[in-house]
């Protein structure tokens, strides 16, 4: 079975790259303004978007440019679609700020609204919930971006059927750092036509971090 | 009254991390929950706090945050009434 990687976006150094690229420059250098401005700019209307934590709304953003104007959610059933995610920071931030809120015992107000966001798979759920995706969904904690082990785990899901469409990729984001690179992986017998990228790219490790880096194939 | 209901007003936007909105875009009267501010279960939970926390009232029975978070302007009359006692 040959997999394709069909589209894919980044969003890092305050831009938004769509299948290699520059659609977008912030002019923003903080990671919570840079996020706003891309919100900004789209056509959203989405009120949840502000209270997610930064984490979530880097994942949401990247997947809701990468899904836009394709026709992937007609073309498969929610269950059919998996979210495989991973990132080096997991949740982290908001553990941190969570922890803040819990610290002194005489002054203990946990924030439900921090809280929630105190897993890296809520990430993965925001993007689910947005777009209906009810497919097998993980997020895996790596200290760097691992193209083999991404390829082999999506691959497997693919041969055993429990997905015909994956949103797998990277999104890490703790401080001032933040990075996205995420895609649309499907079967060659089911893509009809390569909307963006007219020869599609075979989905390999290669390949993987060759996008990841930015560099051509 | 009118001084509470704004700063209610301006802890709510805090809340919602909202700084596209203003005091002035919430109703006072209107209802919190539904469409409009996009509250969820969550946001009641953070009322709650909010109540605990800033103003010293402790809800013992969440049941009664519908009546209670119904809009600002019935969260400004509980904390009035409690703040008294």
């Amino acid at each position: 079975m040959e997999l394709f990687i069909t589209r894919y976006i980044q969003l890092k150094n305050h831009q938004v790259i769509l299948n290699g690229i520059v659609e977008y420059v912030s002019e923003e250098q903080s990671v919570s303004k840079f996020l706003g401005s891309v919100y900004g700019r789209s056509t959203l209307d989405y009120p949840k978007f502000f209270k997610m934590d930064n984490l979530s709304k880097l994942g949401f953003l990247s997947a809701e440019l990468l899904l836009q104007g394709t026709d992937i959610l007609q073309k498969y059933p929610g269950e059919e679609i998996g979210i495989i995610l991973s990132n080096a920071s997991s949740s982290l931030e908001s553990d941190e700020k969570h922890q803040n809120f819990i610290r002194d015992r005489n002054n203990y107000f946990p924030r439900p609204s921090i809280f929630v966001y105190t897993l890296p798979n809520i990430m993965a759920a925001e993007i689910a919930i947005r777009h209906k995706i009810k497919g097998e969904n993980t997020v895996f904690i790596s200290e760097q971006f691992d193209p083999g082990f991404l390829y082999h785990y999506v691959s497997e899901l693919f041969r055993n059927q429990r997905v015909h469409c994956c949103i797998p990729g990277w999104i890490d984001c703790y401080g001032d750092g933040y990075e996205s690179f995420l895609f649309i992986a499907e079967r060659g017998d089911r893509i009809k036509r390569f909307q963006d990228l007219p020869e599609g790219i075979p989905f390999d490790p290669l390949n993987l971090e060759k996008l990841f880096k930015g560099e051509s194939i | 009254m009118e001084d509470l209901i704004l700063k209610l007003k301006k802890e709510i936007i805090g809340i919602l991390n909202r700084e596209d909105i203003t005091p002035e875009d919430i109703d006072a009267e209107a209802p919190l929950f539904g469409d409009g501010l996009g509250l969820d279960s969550i946001d009641a939970l953070e009322f709650i706090v909010l109540l605990e926390e800033t103003y010293g009232i402790k809800i013992e029975d969440p049941k009664k945050g519908r009546k209670i978070f119904y809009s600002v302007k019935t969260m400004a009359d509980y904390i009035q009434e409690h703040q008294k006692n």
